[in-house]
């Protein structure tokens, strides 16, 4: 589709935002470690004759630019491209420049593992970033194992799987619900959960580690539904919620149905600013709110691990360099940073590794460190999930989220919980 | 489920759902009428219907940003200049739609489904590419937003009533059009014998430019007020095709009357069954109901007689 030199865009104010965020950021942060190409030749950095010359790379971006899930993908391309783009700035991989290659899944599942398979062999490309929606990943998966790929995934998503040939780089379920769920207990002393989902397996599995974890706290579950994804009619549920009063409304209402849900919340006279009920989420980021708007949503919780208004250097680089490449009306949200994380963590395990083979990269990747993340420290977990904190924040009118609570730890990747099942 | 709750608070749930179920009503009503005309009268398959619906929602978003730009105070009436704009530049894409494409399958209808089905498709793409693969947000007047507390328990959403409100408008006017209209009386003709009418003097190509890009208004006009209850974004009008051809597939095509029941007796059923079963059961038990009503009446609940 379009191949290009991520250092050298078409445009010129990508150029400049490029050598903006570049300089900001290595001034600060990634201090560029200038390792030679001449260092690493081609023949021993690439044994298994991936797209590797001796002053490129050829990556791929495997996202939905067109169909339903374009809405949601957007994001994580951008957060790709401005990640090789810095990278290059700082003088590549192993001294060669990245270049990509993106391809287009079209939101059409057997659409991605055709493009996956033309990525890994035709292509050669020696790492993919790609996938968000878990139907997506699924689809591709045999194909990355069949051709040995690498592919970095970037949404929060149900767990219960663990691949050689992926580095999931969102939270699994477990990191995401359990600390939110205890925070809420404890902060705003719930005693009762409606739990509410969009129909496929990532709220349903979401919501089973949930009430499993209710339960566990001897709290009471009073209902738990899931609509049609695209649904747009909430009202009955809502008089449901009304009649069993519960303290918390747990919702994973994903898409379209999102912004029906949160308008006919408000246009019910539930106020989330009150006191009770606290509505609590786990599916709604700052690209989300754009669509719903920020005034009908103000007050209600998410649970996460990454928000814009996250205050540390790392953040404020990113969001400047960010908005600089993309326009200034931008806002990021948590896939989107976890996108982000990819080509980083791709380039510190080649580095760690000394090579582009994919074999030798998986190997090295466990226990890769990046102090450099938005979110700030992460590391990979030998399970090929990352080390992160998870974070609560508060929902404004304005559509940005104020973080009120993050772990004081980092949150160990558990994707087979055990007792949760 | 109920015997923990007092008797109050039973009948204000009820008095709740039951207006939920009216919204519900009045929603599909809105959907299906500008696709009544077109499906029902013209025999042609609009695929397209939702692309047409959301070209409203966007017009709406624009005609909220000028205001909140240019005219703030003028913002709490902004939606009614929103309104008639989404009909007039749906209206208008229609006609040149009917001129360019439709006009040349009317003898051919089933073509009509892949000839707008393509076109459904070229509209996301243009919306996505004009306005960005994200959802749009449409800043609502505060007024519209909210519920009116009739008693301490019932609420009443304000966005539902004005959906209400505009649903009953909306069918008075086109039962007015179809009925006691000169156009209407052409739109039947043409429907019944398009050989004869042209015969009698009729413009039946003019009619049928004006009867589509009608329809499409009507469309327009729904999109343009589900932008209160629902979602803006290129690919939002595929969330409402299925509901809508179901209303006007089971109503009978070619019935006004036959709409508006099936739009209510879908929407009471799904309704009622949403409150008593989860979400995904009540619509898998809906559409049996409907399928199996339409096994024994394929004509759906109410057809014209006509002589064959």
């Amino acid at each position: 589709m379009t191949k290009s030199n991520g250092n050298s865009p078409k445009s010129t104010v990508s150029r400049r935002a490029v050598l903006a965020g570049g300089a900001a950021l290595s001034a600060s942060l990634f201090l560029p470690k200038n390792l030679r190409a001449q260092d690493y030749p081609t023949a021993a950095v690439n044994t298994t004759g991936l797209a590797v010359t001796d002053d490129t790379v050829t990556v791929g971006i495997l996202h939905s630019v067109t169909g339903t899930m374009a809405i949601s993908e957007t994001g994580s391309v951008q957060a790709e491209k401005l990640a090789i783009e810095q990278i290059n700035a700082q003088g590549g991989v192993l001294g060669r420049k990245i270049e990509f290659i993106q391809e287009d899944g079209a939101s059409d599942w057997p659409t991605f593992a055709e493009k996956a398979k033309k990525l890994l062999v035709n292509d050669k490309v020696a790492s993919v970033m790609g996938c968000w929606t878990s139907a997506s990943r699924k689809a591709v998966l045999p194909v990355f194992e069949q051709y040995n790929g690498m592919l970095y995934y970037p949404t929060f998503y149900e767990g219960l799987e663990q691949s050689p040939n992926v580095i999931y780089t969102g939270q699994e379920a477990t990191q995401q619900i359990i600390a939110g769920i205890d925070w809420v207990t404890k902060e705003k002393g719930a005693k009762s959960f409606y739990l509410l989902g969009s129909d496929y397996i990532w709220p349903r599995t979401s919501n089973k580690i949930a009430r499993k974890h209710i339960e566990k706290l001897g709290l009471k579950v009073v209902g738990e539904e899931y609509y049609p994804l695209g649904h747009t009619q909430f009202n009955s549920v809502i008089n449901k919620i009304k009649l069993k009063k519960p303290d918390v409304i747990y919702a994973i209402v994903v898409g379209g149905s999102n912004v029906a849900f949160y308008k006919q919340l408000k246009a019910a006279g539930i106020d989330m600013t009150k006191e009770k009920p606290v509505l609590l989420t786990i599916s709604v980021t700052e690209d989300e709110i754009r669509g719903i708007g920020g005034e009908n949503i103000e007050g209600a919780y998410a649970c996460m691990k990454y928000f814009q208004s996250l205050e540390n250097p790392n953040n404020a680089d990113f969001v400047a360099a960010f908005k600089e490449m993309w326009g200034d009306d931008m806002v990021i949200g948590d896939v989107t940073q976890a996108a982000y994380l990819g080509p980083w963590l791709w380039k510190a395990a080649v580095e760690k590794a000394g090579s582009f083979d994919v074999d030798k990269v998986r190997e090295a990747s466990p226990d890769i460190e990046l102090p450099t993340a938005p979110e700030g420290y992460v590391k990979v977990h030998p399970n090929h999930h990352l080390w992160s904190k998870t974070r609560v924040g508060k929902a404004m009118a304005d559509g940005q989220y104020e973080v009120v609570f993050e772990t004081a730890d980092l949150v160990e990747p558990d994707p087979f919980p055990e007792g949760y099942q | 489920m109920f015997a923990d709750y007092s008797m109050g608070e039973l009948t204000a749930i009820f008095a709740m759902q039951g207006f939920a179920g009216l919204i519900l009503f009045s929603v599909f009503v809105l959907m299906a009428l500008g696709l009544a005309i077109i499906f029902g009268q013209m025999g042609v398959i609009n695929m397209a219907h939702g692309e047409f619906m959301i070209l409203g929602a966007y017009v709406t978003y624009l005609v909220s940003n000028v205001f909140s730009d240019y005219l703030p105070f003028l913002f709490s009436i902004y939606f009614f200049v929103a309104m008639a704009l989404a009909f007039v530049v749906t209206g208008a894409l229609g006609m040149f739609v009917e001129w360019a494409m439709i006009r040349h399958l009317y003898k051919r209808p089933l073509d009509t489904l892949l000839a707008t089905w393509g076109l459904s498709l070229i509209l996301q793409q243009i919306y996505r590419s004009v306005f960005g693969a994200r959802e749009v947000g449409v800043t609502i007047p505060e007024w519209m937003m909210g519920s009116l507390p009739l008693t301490d328990m019932i609420e009443v959403p304000i966005n539902g009533m004005f959906v209400m409100v505009l649903a009953v408008g909306i069918s008075i006017a086109i039962y007015v059009l179809m009925f006691r209209s000169t156009w209407g009386k052409q739109v039947r003709a043409i429907n019944q014998n398009r050989i004869m009418a042209g015969a009698v003097g009729i413009n039946t190509e003019w009619t049928d430019r004006l009867t589509f890009g009608i329809g499409c208004g009507v469309a327009g006009v729904a999109g343009s007020a589900f932008t209160m209850i629902g979602s803006t974004g290129p690919t939002a009008g595929q969330l409402y095709i299925v509901d809508t051809f179901l209303v006007v597939v089971f109503g009978g095509a070619g019935s006004l009357l036959g709409t508006i029941a099936s739009a209510f007796s879908i929407s009471q059923a799904q309704s009622i069954l949403e409150f008593f079963l989860s979400g995904s059961m009540a619509k898998v038990l809906t559409l049996l109901t409907v399928v199996g009503i339409l096994m024994l009446r394929p004509q759906g609940l109410f057809a014209l007689k006509l002589r064959k």
